[in-house]
């Protein structure tokens, strides 16, 4: 009963020493930092192909993208002033050029995987090393414009699936639990966003007193297994007391998505939410996981327009997501879709 | 209508009603007390409120309002109001101050175990001195001070190459 950690990340903040902060940047440091970092990017050798969106140059759509592919934080998007993000290895590797601090940045992987993040990210953080001196304090460690990342700059996270305990209404309790040993609890896409589709983002809070190997083995070892095994308990409760209940529900996602011709897409999120679970519970069949993960994403509105390459309005997004579902679940989740049905 | 907890005397955000034996008996504590009485769980606090709190802890707050970081300018006030630092040396300049607050919100601690970068010998003091320089730098060319901008701009570049 696998898949309750969908993907799993690492970020990194630092500064560049003997600069001011973001906040105290005159217009001439926030664009030369802005190109001297963009400089380094291009020639530390990040893995795999690099390029790099000059994110006050893009618009609105084109931010959006980045945003719902995790690449950029909303904050990021939604910021003013010369900034950038450096994408490399297939997506994995993602770097914030002036969001809080002068550098994010950030590793992304598939299901749970908290040691590969961290090691990627300390090799790229010695890569830029070779370039850059951060700053830092022999006291307070690397030093952030925000005191909450101050010490080792390291945050990680997981993106959990946590359907069966929404439905069994212990989330709140988990959650608590959760907070409690110092994590935070948020949504699809970050801060300030709300839990979309029983997707939860949950990371630790304390950066600094702590080493890396401390912060990851905590992390990994007591507080993702134990929220992990929350869920499962509640799923092998629903499976045991009200199995038919939740395969109604699920079969019922399915018919839904098969056949609405207007869907938000908080509706299809969460109805993909029932499809992802039922798959996990081997309740569903004829869908691969490549699937739901391909439609989670290509639902979301800047992805959307970007596939029907034309700007769209709310209702109209809502008839083309609702074609896009429709052609893709029919289709057995092949690709191409063909043109509606078989 | 506010309370005072029963406790301590602080604000009460925690109201109780409890039946013992029949009677009715009204409670009202802190978040404090009642963390610390297990009845409720304290929950991650945002800095917003952990700043706020220093500086009503703070009787003289007069003397945290004086608190001014010389190399950038920010005083504390601005930091309290805004949640983010205006230079590294800031640290250094709201250190007395911040130490509480970084032990909040670090789960006790204020000193960093973690990696040193590997150019750390570097020492914090040009780090320092070039900051300073850099804001200098920034208001003689405010100031259209061009011949005060050309010696701050080679002694920053002397810096960075040594």
């Amino acid at each position: 009963m696998g898949h309750v950690v969908l993907s799993s990340r690492g970020r990194l903040a630092r500064n560049l020493a003997g600069m001011p902060f973001l906040s105290r940047c005159s217009p001439e440091q926030l664009s030369g930092i802005a190109e001297r970092l963009r400089r380094t990017l291009g020639k530390v050798g990040l893995p795999g192909e690099t390029f790099y969106v000059d994110v006050e140059a893009a618009d609105l759509l084109d931010r959006q993208l980045l945003v719902e592919r995790h690449l950029i934080s909303r904050q990021h998007a939604d910021a003013e002033g010369p900034r950038g993000v450096a994408v490399a290895g297939g997506e994995a590797v993602a770097v914030m050029v002036n969001e809080e601090d002068h550098l994010r940045i950030q590793v992304l992987r598939a299901g749970l995987q908290l040691d590969s993040c961290y090691a990627e990210l300390r090799r790229l953080d010695e890569l830029l090393e070779g370039y850059l001196t951060f700053a830092f304090s022999s006291r307070f460690g690397y030093l952030t414009a925000c005191p909450t990342n101050v010490g080792t700059g390291l945050r990680l996270s997981v993106m959990l699936h946590l359907p069966a305990l929404k439905m069994t209404g212990e989330i709140e309790k988990a959650l608590r639990a959760a907070r409690d040993m110092h994590l935070a609890v948020r949504g699809l896409h970050g801060e300030g966003t709300e839990p979309t589709g029983d997707l939860f983002q949950v990371s630790n809070q304390v950066t600094l007193g702590k080493s890396e190997a401390q912060i990851i083995s905590e992390f990994r070892d007591q507080i993702v297994p134990g929220i992990i095994e929350y869920e499962r308990r509640a799923r092998e409760a629903l499976l045991k007391n009200r199995r038919v209940a939740l395969q109604d529900r699920i079969s019922r996602a399915g018919a839904v998505l098969r056949s609405a011709r207007l869907i938000s897409s908080e509706e299809t999120m969460f109805l993909l939410s029932q499809l992802r679970l039922g798959l996990s519970l081997e309740l569903v069949d004829g869908i691969g996981l490549e699937t739901i993960n391909e439609l989670s994403l290509m639902v979301q509105p800047a992805h959307l327009q970007r596939l029907t390459g034309r700007e769209m309005s709310p209702p109209e997004r809502g008839e083309a997501r609702a074609e896009l579902v429709r052609k893709r679940l029919s289709a057995g989740g092949e690709a191409g879709g063909g043109n509606g049905g078989r | 209508m506010t309370y005072k907890c029963d406790k301590c005397g602080k604000e009460a955000t925690v109201h109780l009603t409890e039946i013992v034996q029949g009677e009715k008996h009204e409670r009202h504590l802190c978040e404090d007390c009642a963390a610390a009485e297990g009845l409720t769980i304290k929950t991650q606090v945002p800095i917003s409120q952990i700043l706020e709190e220093l500086v009503l802890q703070s009787a003289a707050g007069g003397e945290l309002a004086r608190l001014r970081c010389d190399v950038c300018g920010m005083t504390f006030l601005e930091f309290r109001q805004q949640g983010l630092l205006g230079c590294p040396n800031d640290y250094k300049a709201f250190e007395k101050v911040l130490v509480p607050l970084l032990e909040r919100a670090h789960e006790g601690a204020s000193f960093h175990t973690g990696k040193i970068p590997a150019n750390a010998d570097e020492d914090e003091r040009t780090q320092a001195q070039l900051l300073r320089l850099r804001s200098q730098l920034t208001e003689a060319v405010e100031h259209e001070d061009y011949e005060r901008a050309a010696n701050l701009r080679d002694r920053i570049k002397e810096l960075e190459g040594s």
